[in-house]
Order: structure tokens, then sequence, then C-alpha cells
């Protein structure tokens, strides 16, 4: 039995001119296993996950409730360190990285999406996406400006001084994916981000996110329940209880 | 800095909460320096006592006379560089409310030997000397009454003159001021000749002994020298430093001192459960908000920090507002109390020991929620919901 998958084209048609590079490697994962402790029990949550994503892929990660994908893309977003396995993003072993060596690591590599609670809901959309900037040492100035250029891509330039609770549900998602981008990190991590959307609401995004992979070049991993968001990625991964299975 | 505005926000979440919180730390910080201002006051007197005065009374009580002929003998005794005498008077002005201390005392010395608190201008002085029924008033009285040189000052005294009559009638020749800060200008002054030759009883006899040492360190020597002079006679003294005695008087209020700490005591622990639980829940309602944060890539220490300056800026800003509205108040109060409790200010001790403790309180208050701020786990903060 082989745990390592080989990443399948989805069957979404992909523009050949945007054809990600075959050899560009941005995350490798080997004999990745994670065990949480419960009480005395060890817990095996993930075990020997082999994959690896190119630079400027889209992948959406599937499975059914409980079979690990979160802890996954906690793995590859730095949140959580693995229990055994090699894990290399953009050519660091992060796995061997410490916890504040990790939150230093996040900042500069990976932009988070969550389902829920992604934005400070006293902040406006502006100063919710200079978040990750205030980290950076640009000046006020330059940060206005990246602010100003990320909303845009989204689509929320003219909304930038509007607090969370004048968005609706599709544009607080916009706003997290502007804040996401802002620094222009190698990878973007999505745990279902049109779970909490309406049908048409999640295809503006799932179309927003398909078009920062194709335009942008931007690499994203997307866990999602949904097959049709799944059809936006570029490939699909499977995982069941905490193995990733070939399709 | 640039976080600032991000902590700012924070407290302007829940604004109700906030301003309460901050309301009622304002309200604790008024009531401390209020209380300690006023306890201050009271202990006021023994601040400033000098070291090497001491004061001879009765043994018995304060109010029992003295013989005037104390004084030549003490005088004499070797370790005493100056004495002077003091009586009560206890007279109002105009009405029951307006009292004030009155003395009569001896021109050539009082002043001399206060040289460290009070000053009265000599030109005035030698005037006082010259004017039988003169007067010399402190600055505090003068603010009260809006009195000036010249004036007559009518008395209500406890003393009937030799004409039956109880009102004294002085003038005023001079106006002193305080030396040393807290020093008490709220008294009136008079001849002890005028007084004692006026009245209807009690001739020859006088309140109390005032007594310059030499030597500072002589003062418990002195002060057992003068008791043993008079052991034995049909008027036994106690003699003591200036500073017992301004405490023994203070105290005759009870010990406002201890009374002050302990509701002072009772106030604080209650603000730090109030603002110590309000901190807690404000940062328990926004655990997976720092969550995001830690994602993003702000350190643990950040995030405490973060904290720690939220209940820190509410501390420190309700604290102020209350420091600076007691010190209004007292300031106001000073003026209209000069006669009755003279020295009453918040001082800048007072003021300080206050930011102290606001401080304090926000990192006590800051503390909990920080150190779980710096502790949270961003995967189970995320997954708690
Ligand atoms: N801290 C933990 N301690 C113990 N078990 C945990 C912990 N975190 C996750 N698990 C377990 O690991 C398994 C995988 O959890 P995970 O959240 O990755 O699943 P998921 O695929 O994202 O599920 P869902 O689709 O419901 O979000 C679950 O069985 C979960 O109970
Ligand atoms: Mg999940």
């Amino acid at each position: 039995m082989s745990n390592s998958a080989t990443l399948e084209k989805s069957a979404k048609e992909v523009p050949a001119s945007n054809e990600v590079l075959a050899n560009d490697v941005l995350v490798s994962l080997t004999n990745i296993s994670k065990t949480y402790k419960k009480g005395k029990e060890l817990v095996p949550v993930l075990t020997d996950i082999n994959v690896k994503i190119q630079r400027g892929d889209f992948v959406a990660l599937m499975g059914p409730s409980g079979s690990g994908k979160t802890t996954l893309l906690n793995l590859l977003g730095g949140l959580d360190n693995p229990s055994a396995g090699e894990l290399i993003i953009a050519g660091q072993r992060i796995d061997k990285f410490s916890s504040s060596q990790l939150t230093k690591w996040r900042a500069q590599n990976v932009g988070f999406i969550f389902q829920f609670y992604n934005l400070m809901p006293v902040l406006s959309a502006e100063k919710n996406v200079e978040l990750p900037l205030l980290l950076t040492n640009l000046t006020s100035k330059e940060r206005k400006a990246h602010v100003a250029a990320a909303l845009d891509l989204v689509g929320l330039a003219d909304r930038a001084k509007h607090y969370p609770s004048e968005l609706s549900g599709g544009q607080e998602q916009r706003v997290a994916i502007a804040r996401a981008l802002v620094s222009d990190p190698n990878l973007l991590l999505c745990d279902e981000p049109t779970g909490d959307l309406d049908r048409a609401t999640a295809d503006e995004i799932l179309a927003l996110m398909q078009e920062l992979n194709q335009e942008q070049q931007k690499t994203i991993v997307m866990v999602t329940h949904d097959p049709r968001a799944a059809d936006h990625a570029r490939h699909t991964l499977h995982l069941d209880k905490g193995k990733l299975i070939q399709e | 800095m640039k976080y600032f505005y991000f902590i700012f926000k924070n407290l302007t979440r829940k604004k109700v909460r906030t301003s309460l919180t901050i309301l009622s730390i304002m309200v604790a910080f008024l009531l401390f320096g209020l209380l300690r201002s006023l306890s201050a006051a009271f202990d006021g007197g023994a601040e400033i006592a000098g070291e090497d005065r001491l004061v001879t009374i009765h043994k018995v009580s304060i109010i029992q006379p003295l013989p005037q002929s104390y004084l030549a003998k003490v005088q004499a005794l070797t370790g005493v560089e100056k004495a002077t005498t003091a009586n009560w008077f206890g007279g109002y002005y105009q009405e029951k409310k307006n009292q004030f201390a009155q003395f009569p005392v001896l021109a050539d010395d009082y002043f001399d030997i206060y040289k460290d608190l009070i000053k009265l201008p000599p030109a005035q002085l030698e005037s006082w000397k010259k004017n039988r029924v003169g007067a010399v008033v402190g600055r505090a009285l003068v603010d009260k009454y809006h009195w000036k040189i010249g004036d007559r000052i009518p008395l209500i005294g406890m003393f009937p003159q030799k004409n039956g009559s109880t009102t004294w009638e002085f003038v005023i020749e001079g106006i002193y001021d305080a030396k040393t800060q807290g020093a008490d200008t709220s008294a009136m002054l008079f001849h002890y000749d005028y007084f004692d030759k006026s009245r209807q009883f009690g001739e020859g006899t006088i309140g109390w002994l005032i007594i310059k040492v030499k030597d500072p360190k002589q003062s418990a020597q002195v002060a057992a020298a003068v008791d043993a002079l008079f052991e034995n006679s049909f008027a036994e003294t106690k003699t003591n430093s200036e500073k017992d005695f301004a405490k023994s008087f203070a105290k005759q209020f009870g010990d406002i001192g201890l009374i002050t700490t302990l509701i002072l005591g009772a106030v604080f622990f209650t603000m730090l459960l109030v603002a110590g639980n309000t901190m807690a829940q404000s940062f328990r309602e926004r655990i997976p908000e720092f969550a995001i944060l830690k994602t993003l890539g702000f350190s643990d220490v950040t995030v405490m920090l973060m904290v720690l300056c939220e209940s820190l800026v509410v501390c420190v800003f309700g604290g102020i507002l209350g420091l600076m509205l007691a010190k209004f108040i007292i300031t106001g109060a000073a003026v209209e109390f000069a006669a009755t409790l003279p020295g009453l200010g918040m001082s800048w001790k007072i003021m300080g020991m206050g930011l102290v403790l606001v401080i304090l309180l926000g990192f006590i208050t800051g503390a909990a929620p920080a150190i779980q701020g710096l502790r949270l786990n961003i995967i189970s903060a995320l997954r708690r919901n």
C-alpha cells in the first residue's frame, strides 16, 4: 500500500499558458505524521503523508469530517509541528522550527483564510488588511499603498472604510483574502473559505481565488467539503482517516 | 506605537463597559486622594514639627493651667536655648461657626522660636509690640475673612473681662506667612500681658510652655529635667517633643491614618476584583481574535503586551482623572477649611503614591489575561467553536 498520492489534474480545464512549471516544488511533505495525546492515549490524526505541491498550483483538500484536513492545513501553515516526517516549504525545513521561528516565518510566507472569525470587528476593512504589514518595516505611506492595491485586487476598493459589521459575508471573505495577500506570501491556505456562504457568493469567491491563481500565480491550498468548490482547483487531494488516498 | 490605534479601538468596542470601569477606577482614586489628603492634614502638624522644640503641659491635661512662674525656672535650665508660653483663648468671630485658634503669647519670643515655620515682617512685629490690644493673624485667616492691617476684630471669648464683657477687641497690626509648606497660618496671636491683666480670673497662669533646646540630641534629657523640676509640686508637668505632642493631638480624632488605610484597602481590593474581572471577561470574548493575530505572525509577547496595555490604559486614565478631581476638590476645600483644618492640601507625595498605585492596579488586573494571551494556542483557540 502506498501513501503517496500523485496529483491528478482536476476535471476542470486549465489554460495551457498558465501551466505550472513542472519542477518548481514549493511544498514537500515526506512521511508526515501527526498524533495528539488524549490523556494517556495517542490519537493518530495524520499518518505517513507524502505529497509535493508545485509553485503556482491550486490544490483542493477534500475528505470527510474528522479526516484531518484542518490538521494538515495547520501543518502547512506552520501553526503546528508534525509529530514525525519532513516538511519543506520554499526550501526551508519548517518542521525543525521553534514556535517563535514559525511565528516570524508565517508572517512572511503564508496567508490564511478561515471560515469564521477572520476579521477584527473593531477595525475597518483597510485597517484589517493592514494588520500583517504592522509587522514589517514599511512606512505608513507604503502600508497604505499596499492595502489599497490588495483591496483593489479583491474588488473592494470602495469598501475600504467599512467595518466588518457593514459588510456581507462574501465581502468579509474578500477582505480576508486581501489581508492574506497583502504581504505577498508564498502560499495561501484556506480552511472552508466558502463554508458559510450561499451558492452564488461562494462561486464569486471561488472565481476570485481561481483568478488569483491564474493571473497572480498564487499557490493555494483550500480545504473544502464541496465538490463544486474543488472543481475550481487544478488538483484535488483526498484525505480519509488521516491518510491520503488516490482517486 | 503603530499598535496603539488597534489597542484604542479595542477599548472602544464596548464603550459602556469601558466607561463604567474607568468611572469606578476614577471614584476609587478620587477617594484615595481625598482621604489621604485629609489624613495628612490631621497628621500635618507632626510632619513639620521641629525636632528641637518641646512642649510642656500640665500632667493631668492640657486644659489645666500652669503657673506663669514656671517660665523663668525652665529658662534657667541648662540645655534650654529659649522658652516661651502660650494660652488657650477659645473665642469665635461674629458667629459660633467661625472658630479658629487664638493664642495669647509673648511677642518678643514667639516668632523667634517658630522662625523655621512662620515669618512676620520686622516692621509689623514692632508696631504689634507697641499696641497693647494689637494682634497678628496668619495668611489663611486673612484669606478667609478678608481682613487687612488696621481692622478691628471683636472676638467672643470664653473668658470674661474684668468689666464683665466677653467681647474682646483686637487691632490687626501684622500678617504672618508660612515659611515651610504646610505650616499653620490659621492662628490669631495677641499679647499675653493684655489678656492676663484684663481677664476676670486665672491671672498669672499659662496654658503651656514651648521650649527650644540647644541640641536636638539632648531633647529627651531636657524634657526629663523640666518634668523633674516640677515633680511633687501642686502642678506637675508632662514634657514631650513637639512631634509627639502634635501626634497625640491628632489622635484625639481617632487614628485617622489607620482608618483611611483600612477604607482604602477595602476600596482597592474591590477595585482589583471589579477591574480584574472586567479585563478577564473582555479577553475571553476575544480569544479567536487573538488567535487570528498570532496566525498573522504577531508574537506571543506582542499579544501579551497588547492585553496588558489595555488594562494599563484603562487604569491610568481612570486613576489620573480621579487624582486630578481630588486635587481640584482639595484645593478648593483648603481655602474653605483653612482655619479649621490648616495644612489641608494634596501634596505631590500623595499624587505620586496615587500614580504608583494606578500603575500597580493596571499591572495586577492585566496580568492574568496578559499571561493567557501569551500562552494562547492558535489551534485550540480556533477550534473552540
Ligand atoms: N487537539 C486535539 N486533540 C485531540 N484530537 C484532536 C485535536 N485536534 C484534532 N483532533 C482530532 O483529529 C481529527 C482530525 O481533525 P481535523 O480538524 O483535522 O478534521 P477535519 O478534517 O478538518 O474535519 P472537519 O471537516 O470537521 O473540519 C479529529 O478526529 C479530531 O477530533
Ligand atoms: Mg476542519
